[in-house]
């Protein structure tokens, strides 16, 4: 049996291709944006407001894991896997501790005016250009490297081309397993963590039962900033560290929150694979796939050079559209989160 | 032993109201719609501002006091609407109305289900798909979790059909008969009365009649002024 | 009341006196810029007091209305492109044009067959299918045409037709977009709204950065021509000064329109709606139409304003529209001022302009201070684009004053009178 023969007629190449472009890159991103949104969307639900400085508390996570990075090169060589990653746990946790310092200082006493909930959204742009100027005054508006030495590129060779997946992306894919598992444990199995869903669900009730919702809202914001940190930094360890990251991960984040619900966790996973694949599927160039079919299709049939549903500069149109069509159509989300 | 004074005036509501209930005994607030009579229970449980006058609880003073300190304290809520975790299953409610104890208390669960069997066989289902009846249950075995001293409830009855209704009442004695006390806020008066040690009539923001419950029942001038569940306006 | 005269006399005087302090220190022409550069955006702040303050409609993309608006400008002032007209391009463009002019109404008309028994399902199929469609079609003729146009004439160029009738043309566009957003999204909350319009701002970016055809992109269009004789002509200073002028005539036209618009039954009605919706709407006013209206009339507003400011730039950039500088700023500016009070909008215009003008010398000054003493005390060396991170620091101060004004003055600094009525 020729096997080799049969599967060459089969538009491997061309699967591999839409693997790699599609498939892995929406995995990635997606993935990224689940991080993002998780951590915000706990926020929101608890907190009742769109905390837009979200963005770039992952801006800063990423800066910190690069400072440490920086500070110390050969950290990462001991354990085998890049510093970056290894000091990630200390950026998590710093970027944690300026969260809460930040709802201390700018949002609790907005809070006990009683506001408006656009006011704490004003609130937050203002944190949020605070956060954005601090961090281009001290690093610059160049990009930086998260790497030391140089990235291990892992090719798996499927039938002539080689599915390529990166050692970041690996790391990324199985932080956001571990993170997603471990959160769920936490929600279900915890004290602390039912609490939190108890106050996500109906705040009076849980002040009226007992629940101390200042230790609540102080784990939502530990939560909330370690996940931004990780994912700041893992999309940094993939691309490059750029401060303007946060302004365009915003926007795809809080579709991912909309669609998958507002104040629901895994509302929140599920949007942001939805959005990363959604991106990926939009910018492909379709008519590829179409390119093995044309041997045996007639002469005068013209296929399409290009068949993308999305250029790839207009690429921000896709989360913004699937916003839009989530809150007009369904705006509870897919797990039936808040409408606010 | 435990009682409750509360008297205050000032506030925008409510003009000087006193109530006053033992431990082992069943009080009633009833009174025409607008009256004050939710406003005195979140006033009593710390969730309004109380500008004049003070609540003593257990021999100590608590007017304004915090919900946690509350509960801690002795004293259970539970309000008219909203009063279930409606993603959480039944179990997980409970579990929060036990969220300031330290124990093991498993044996409290099972208290509750023996109170309100129909909640044995939906322990996790989610409080929120629950029928009204149901979700009552939930509520209230949520606030008996911290085993109060008094418990508040807020017209556990509204909009619950008859049958269910009749069902919470003989929840409500047997739950004061092991030994909390119960402060209620009904609508449905009549019924509230029969069971009621103490009766409060209020209107207006003040009190208008206090007696026992059946004292009140029979008062033809109650009767006339408002009894009947408040249809005439 | 005396207080509140007191108040806002003293705070005017105030800022006069600090602009004095600048025309001194930075000299006339750059205070000039700087007050020009004001004018304008206190139109713009002016058009969102009426969404934002009047209406309670957040708008976040208020930098998507100032491009729109813009380019709409452009379009009209900027001369004639012969070779563009002489091609087959505009043949092309017709052709798109007609596309989707035919296929939005088609779309439309079968998104509304529901009514007549269809089923919704296949209704939502044909209309998708519909969409895709004229997206599809609208496209295909649309690449010859950007091919031509960008091989032989750059750009389309524009019409060249006077400015004045550019920055309504721009106010147009702007209040046309905002129609269009409007009907989709105004029945969202505040949170909701301000997330659709951001997103809204960063794709109207997109599509001037992307069509060449249209803008020239990144290639940016320059000069663009003025309403007064350009500082080429007359000098800075004269030619800054006439366009403060014509900027300042605009702001009181506004302003004294504007007044009148509140002060009239129909403002009344207005602020009804803003105070309590609900109630408004069981007396029976329209309220969608009602906030429509604002959200339209407010964005011309916001797009003249946009137009203005931009010509004053004198080049049409893409890239260079930024949240920060076109959006948060105009924000921050009606908070400050009050929102809800026109002149509040001005003053807070004129305040956080200069707020914002002035932190970037400010900062240098800063930094040279911190880098000569990093130099000699600790022997580091500054980083090379320490000019470009001090731009930097006028993000961190425009965020420390909403933080700032949001604690301490919430209403603003010349709040909303409200008028009682005995």
């Amino acid at each position: 049996m020729d096997t080799i023969g049969l599967l060459s007629a089969l538009p491997i190449n061309e699967l591999v291709f839409f693997i790699n472009k599609v498939v892995i890159a929406g995995l990635i991103i997606g993935s990224i944006y689940a991080l993002g949104a998780v951590g915000m969307t706990l926020a929101w639900g608890i907190l009742r407001f769109a905390n837009f400085a979200h963005g770039d508390l992952m801006t800063l996570g990423a800066f910190i894991a690069f400072m440490l990075t920086m500070a110390m090169p050969g950290l990462g060589a001991y354990v085998g896997l890049p510093t970056a990653f290894v000091v990630l746990p200390i950026a998590m946790a710093v970027t944690a501790l300026v969260t809460i310092l930040i709802d201390k200082t700018f949002y609790v006493p907005v809070r006990k005016t009683n506001p408006k909930p656009i006011t704490l959204v004003i609130a937050s742009f203002g944190v949020m250009l605070m956060l954005q100027g601090l961090i281009r005054l001290f690093f610059g508006t160049a990009p930086r490297q998260m790497y030391v030495g140089s990235k291990d590129i892992y090719r798996i060779p499927f039938a002539g081309r080689d599915i390529v997946i990166t050692e970041p992306q690996v790391l990324l894919i199985v932080f956001t397993v571990v993170a997603i598992v471990a959160l769920h444990l936490f929600l279900t199995r915890s004290r602390t963590g039912k609490a939190m869903r108890a106050m996500s669900d109906n705040a009076d009730l849980a002040r009226i039962s007992g629940i101390g919702t200042a230790h609540v809202v102080r784990v939502t914001w530990i939560i909330a900033g370690s996940l931004a940190a990780a994912g700041g930094t893992l999309l940094a360890m993939d691309v490059s560290l750029k401060p303007d990251l946060s302004f365009n991960l915003l926007l795809p984040i809080v579709a991912a929150i909309i669609v998958g619900g507002i104040g629901q966790p895994y509302g929140a996973i599920v949007g942001g694979l939805i959005v990363g694949f959604t991106e990926t599927v939009a910018v492909f160039n379709w008519a590829i796939l179409l390119r093995p079919l044309k041997p045996h299709m007639p002469d005068w049939l013209e296929l399409p050079a290009n068949l993308t549903f999305v250029p790839t500069e207009y690429k921000i149109v896709v989360p913004f559209v699937i916003l839009v069509a989530v809150l007009i159509w369904r705006p509870n989300g897919i797990f039936k989160g808040k409408v606010l | 032993m435990r009682d409750i004074h509360a008297g205050y005036g000032g506030a925008n509501i409510l003009n000087g109201v006193t109530i006053e209930v033992e431990a082992h005994e069943i009080g009633v607030i009833v009174g025409p719609n607008g009256a004050g009579k939710s406003t005195t229970l979140k006033a009593l449980f710390g969730l309004l501002n109380v500008s004049q006058g003070s609540i003593s609880f257990d021999g100590k003073e608590v007017t304004n006091a915090r919900p946690e300190n509350l509960v801690r304290a002795g004293l259970s809520f539970v309000p008219q609407e909203f009063n279930v975790f409606p993603t959480m299953s039944v179990r997980e409610n409970l579990e929060m109305g036990a969220y300031t104890r330290r124990d093991d208390f498993r044996y409290l669960i099972e208290k509750i289900f023996e109170y309100f069997p129909p909640l044995r066989d939906k322990h996790k289902q989610p409080a929120g798909e629950l029928s009204g009846g149901q979700r009552q249950m939930v509520a209230i075995g949520r606030a008996l979790m911290m085993e109060p001293k008094l418990l508040l409830l807020d017209e556990p009855t509204a909009g619950l059909s008859p049958r269910y209704m009749g069902e919470i009442f003989e929840r409500v004695i047997a739950i004061n008969e092991a030994g909390v006390g119960i402060l209620m806020v009904e609508q449905n008066a009549r019924q509230a009365l029969a069971i009621a040690h103490k009766g409060f009539v209020l209107a207006g923001g003040k009190n208008s009649f206090t007696d026992t419950g059946q004292a009140l029942l029979d008062d033809p001038e109650v009767a006339e002024s408002f009894l009947g569940g408040g249809t005439k306006h | 009341m005396k207080v509140l005269e007191l108040r806002t006399a003293s705070l005017l005087v105030g800022l006069a006196v600090i602009v004095a302090l600048i025309f001194i220190w930075q000299g006339n022409a750059y205070a000039l810029r700087m007050l020009a550069e004001a004018g304008c955006l206190a139109i713009v702040a002016l058009g969102l007091n009426v969404q934002w303050g009047y209406a309670g409609l957040f708008n976040a993309g208020i930098m998507g209305f100032i491009a729109i608006a813009a380019f709409g400008s452009m379009l009209i002032s900027y001369p004639v492109n012969p070779v563009f007209w002489q091609s087959e391009a505009p043949g092309w463009l017709l052709r798109m044009a007609l596309i989707i002019a035919i296929g939005g109404a088609v779309t439309v008309l079968l998104s509304r067959i529901d009514r007549y028994g269809v089923p919704r399902r296949i209704r939502t199929m044909l209309t998708i299918i519909a969409a895709l469609a004229t997206y599809m079609m609208a496209q295909n003729a649309l690449t010859p045409a950007a091919a031509i146009i960008e091989q032989n004439s750059g750009f389309i160029g524009g019409f060249g037709l006077p400015v004045g009738l550019g920055w309504l043309v721009g106010g147009v566009f702007a209040a046309v977009l905002a129609w269009f957003i409007g009907r989709i999204t105004l029945g969202l909350r505040s949170d909701y709204l301000a997330i659709a319009t951001l997103g809204i701002a960063e794709i109207v970016k997109a599509f001037l950065k992307n069509a060449d055809w249209l803008t020239r992109g990144t290639l940016t269009v320059s000069p663009l021509p003025w309403p007064v004789p350009t500082p080429n002509e007359i000098g800075f200073v004269v030619a800054r000064a006439a366009y403060l002028s014509i900027t300042a005539v605009l702001i009181v036209i506004i302003y004294v329109l504007l007044q009148r618009g509140w002060a009239s039954p129909w403002g009344r009605m207005m602020r009804a709606i803003r105070d309590n919706e609900l109630a408004a709407e069981s007396v029976g006013k329209n309220v969608n139409r009602r906030l429509l209206e604002m959200f339209v009339i407010g964005n011309f507003i916001v797009g003249v304003g946009g137009a203005a400011l931009i010509t004053f730039g004198g080049i049409f950039d893409p890239s260079g529209f930024l949240p920060i500088n076109h959006t948060f700023l105009v924000l921050i500016m009606v908070v400050l001022g009050g929102s809800g009070n026109n002149l509040g909008s001005i003053f807070g215009a004129l305040l956080v302009y200069v707020i914002w003008t002035m932190s970037e010398p400010a900062a240098l000054i800063l930094f040279r201070y911190g880098a000569d003493w990093l130099q000699n005390v600790f022997n580091i060396a500054p980083p090379d684009d320490l000019a470009t991170r001090a731009l930097q620091m006028r993000v961190f101060v425009i965020g420390l004053t909403i933080i700032l004004v949001l604690r301490f003055a919430p209403k603003g600094l010349l709040p909303e009178k409200i008028v009682k009525y005995e």
